[in-house]
């Protein structure tokens, strides 16, 4: 996903420190916290300092993977001059210091986290550092401008020192500055540097906590039995002997089903397999993959809402010299994290304690807050570290059945889903058809480029205020095609198949880019053109765009001579105001695509860590191969036929190509590194298998069968 | 009661015979690190070696583990094949979500006491049980290499 609130974002930016200054300091701050140790101090939000020189660091976004649990820290203590090593990382609680400027929630999704904090957590770091200068220099008298801050100490003339433990709670009276000074890119200690994270200690220990590992005195373990078919309701259950069973305490019904609370997990579920359940299946009991697609190629009929008109298409599609078309298919797919859905919930009287894997920290606080009747300030929430997130936990279906459970029977309770229950009950990446049509002048140049996708709108069913006038705006992220295209059509239908959808990674980028950068291939190939060439003929006006898609070719040798059996396709992409191409090396063993190699040039401004680039492009390309290969959910009798990783295949060691990533940042601004090179997988896959046998394959998972 | 020895420690746990280990790990004696992914020794994020040996923890009733030896991602640390793939692991900084690393450190850890030098063929063989979906797989790789100071492809 992608700017869903840009204007305030760029008026926090315009209005820079003061109005960030407003923000991070003074914020009331839930008791929990207020109530820590009396010897740590708060100079904001972001930051506590112990009086024994610990220093922590809240981290305000989830981390799933992604590495913000680094990143957001590394910008915090550049400014803060204190040793990144020595820090502690908190997972901040819902506040509004902590929305997310470019989302307008505190939630974390569409690759914001670093291009939303860039700024704001180096002011932070500076005004923190700024207010214990200040401290010291209050207290020994002297003018701030002689006093220096280094690793936690200050420096004041004739040798004086202080360390922030001592001066933290002198610094957190005073006024946070109005305007601060970040360093220039030059004098960063941490930012732009290599580093390694420092989640890993933990994580290759046994020792991260993720929301399934939470424990809390007296908790009990609950499994949920929801209806096969997506909507349907209980008409009427038997659990006699479910509540006969060994550790089984409590037999409850919430609106998405029966839940069995017992001792431990293994029994809860136990019991819940033997319950008998008569279940409306509702509306969607009829639901195939079939009338799916049927009501996706209907809608494709309706007219669009227009994204781009510009010239006369109809005009220069009847003069050209050349025209195609051609039609594109997106699967339905499933988020899958490996750490299955899972929430633990503690409902008192006048209280809740949520605790788990979240990406949306104010969603979890208001349905908590809406199932209880509990004041928001009597709710404390926190986030674990996420196994696995890809957009699934931006939803909080698990979260309510969690608190409505614990609320039931009055106890803390977790609740825990299987491998089946999360395949089967997700909010699965829309499907989606793309119409494309084109035309070449005799020299093979396109004049004119029509493209009319049809999809179930994510937005629609979880931020509906943000469709407007039939345009989903992150239905239409890489819609538009960054070539010189004189004469251009692009157009959406929003069309509901009965699918619950979900924003998954690299959400519309993956559908849109897939159409746009094969059919741009099928163009080069219709004009007898080589398909690097013809590209970049087309980008004079796009410099970043041109620069990655040069850097890529050059570095996978595009054009050179490659083993027998072997064919390399190219793509590129801008998302997330990040720039990117890849060339794939295919071959075709067995009759199945494999993928040896692939060549990444990217372009994402200024980078915080290009170590975890690095780890996102290449974890990236494997979310996409599965992505391209395998993904594919489908539907009979309003059920989803795939319910483990037996039918729902992920790429595994012996697929996992060769991923070699080449940096050229340019610009000022860092771009989002999460999502968009798996997005750009699949139209590189496609061409180079194209390029290699001459079939154009339009409808993911590829297969060449 | 069913007497486990898990990392060396003798425990007495109360569960149903077909209790799969898994659970009585993480909720009987709360040892988390050892993960749930499918629950069909499908995906490897829940393996621990009994004597020695990888196995599926959800797969495997506790009634079959008793009188092993198992050991978990907390000690693994305690042989020396599992403190020279947790060192590569660190120093490549392998993790993203970081969640099936247990099981992937696990399954690691047991190519590299069984054959101290893997090359790629066997590195595919002995880790192909074992999901990652945030894709960590080249740097997997590269780190068992380093761990056994031999040369990928």
């Amino acid at each position: 996903m992608n700017r869903l609130k840009n204007p305030s974002r760029r008026t926090f930016l315009k209005s820079g420190a003061a109005a960030s200054g407003a923000l991070v300091i003074g914020v009331a701050l839930p008791d929990a916290m207020a109530k820590m140790s009396v010897t740590t101090s708060m100079p904001n939000a972001w930051i506590r300092i112990g009086s024994d020189n610990s220093v922590t660091i809240l981290c305000a976004r989830s981390e799933m993977g992604q590495g913000v649990v680094m990143a957001m820290p590394t910008l915090v203590a550049e400014e803060l001059e204190v040793d990144l090593n020595k820090i502690k990382v908190d997972f901040a609680p819902p506040g509004e210091a902590y929305i997310n400027s470019m989302l307008g929630a505190q939630l974390t999704g569409g690759s914001t986290s670093v291009r939303d904090g860039w700024e704001k957590l180096r002011i932070a770091g500076a005004q923190a550092r700024s207010m214990l200068i200040q401290a010291a220099a209050d207290k020994w008298h002297v003018d701030a401008s002689k006093c220096r801050a280094h690793n936690g100490v200050v420096s004041g003339p004739g040798g004086k020192k202080a360390s922030y433990g001592q001066l933290a709670q002198a610094a957190s009276k005073l006024t946070p500055p109005k305007e601060v000074k970040l360093k220039p890119p030059s004098e960063f200690r941490y930012v732009g540097k290599p580093l390694n994270r420092l989640d890993t200690a933990a994580k290759i220990r046994g020792k991260a906590e993720y929301g399934i590992d939470v424990r809390l005195p007296g908790m009990l373990y609950a499994s949920l039995a929801q209806c096969p078919v997506l909507g349907g309701k209980v008409v009427s259950f038997d659990a006699e002997e479910a509540k006969s069973m060994p550790g089984v305490k409590h037999v409850v019904q919430i609106p998405d089903g029966i839940a069995v609370v017992a001792d431990s997990w293994w029994r809860a579920k136990k019991a819940r397999d033997t319950i008998k359940i008569q279940w409306d299946e509702g509306a969607n009991k009829t639901l195939s993959t079939e009338s799916a697609f049927a009501g996706l190629a209907q809608a494709m009929a309706q007219p669009a809402a227009q994204i781009r008109k510009q010239g006369d298409v109809d005009a220069a599609m009847k003069t050209a010299a050349k025209t195609l078309e051609a039609t594109y298919e997106m699967p339905f797919l499933s988020h899958s994290p490996m750490e299955p859905m899972n929430f633990t919930a503690d409902v008192r009287k006048d209280s809740a304690t949520l605790i788990g894997s979240i990406q949306f920290q104010q969603a979890a606080l208001g349905t908590a807050a809406a199932i209880t009747g509990l004041k928001p300030e009597q709710i404390t929430v926190r986030t674990t570290f996420l196994g696995g997130g890809f957009g699934r936990r931006i939803d909080y279906d698990y979260v309510a059945q969690a608190v409505l459970i614990s609320k039931a029977i009055g106890a803390p309770v977790k609740l825990v889903w299987t491998r089946e229950d999360d395949m089967t009950h997700d909010f699965y990446r829309p499907a989606s058809l793309h119409k494309m049509a084109g035309a070449l002048d005799a020299e093979g140049r396109p004049v004119a480029l029509s493209l009319k996708m049809s999809s179930p709108s994510v937005t629609a069913r979880l931020i509906p205020p943000l469709v407007k006038d039939g345009v989903d705006p992150l239905m239409t992220e890489a819609i538009l095609v960054p070539y010189d295209v004189a004469n251009q059509s692009v157009g959406t239908v929003i069309h509901d198949t009965g699918l619950r959808v979900g924003y998954l990674r690299s959400v519309s980028h993956a559908l849109n880019i897939f159409a746009n950068e094969s059919f741009i291939d099928e163009m080069a190939h219709a004009a007898g053109k080589d398909p690097y060439e013809y590209r970049r003929a087309l980008l004079e006006k796009q410099p970043r765009h041109k620069r990655v898609l040069e850097a890529v070719a050059r570095e996978a040798g595009w054009g050179k001579p490659l083993p027998a059996g072997r064919a390399r396709g190219i793509a590129l992409m801008e998302g997330y105001d990040t720039y990117m191409a890849q060339v794939a090396e295919v071959s075709v063993e067995d009759g199945k695509i494999k993928l040896h190699r692939v060549v990444v040039a990217v372009d994402a401004g200024p980078m915080v860590n290009p170590n975890i680039v690095r780890q996102q492009i290449e974890g990236n390309i494997v979310f996409g191969l599965t992505a391209l290969k395998y993904g594919n959910i489908t539907l009979k009798d309003g059920r989803v036929e795939q319910t483990n990783f037996d039918k729902y295949l992920m790429v595994r060691m012996p697929e996992c190509p060769v991923v070699e990533t080449h940096l050229v940042p340019s610009g000022d601004k860092p771009g989002g590194i999460g999502e968009p090179a798996t997005a750009l997988l699949g139209p590189t896959v496609a061409n180079a298998v194209f390029a290699l046998t001459g079939k154009r394959l339009r409808k993911m998972p590829l297969s060449i069968a | 009661m069913i007497t486990l020895t898990v990392n060396g420690r003798k425990r007495q746990v109360n569960a149903e015979p077909d209790t799969p280990l898994l659970w009585v790990l993480r909720d009987t004696l709360g040892m988390t690190g050892t993960k749930f992914g499918c629950g069909a020794q499908l995906c490897g994020a829940c393996t621990v070696h009994l004597d020695g040996k990888p196995v599926r923890s959800c797969g495997t009733p506790v009634s079959a583990a008793a009188g092993k030896h198992i050991t978990t991602i907390e000690a693994i640390d305690k042989t020396e094949a599992g403190r020279k793939i947790q060192a590569a692991w660190a120093e490549l900084d392998v993790p993203q979500c970081g969640y099936c690393q247990s099981g992937q450190i696990m399954s690691a850890t047991a190519l590299l006491a069984e054959k101290p030098h893997p090359t790629d063929a066997d590195i595919d063989a002995a880790m192909e049980g074992n999901v990652c979906r945030c894709g960590t797989y080249p740097r997997i790789r590269a780190a068992i290499h380093k761990a056994a100071g031999t040369k990928g492809a």
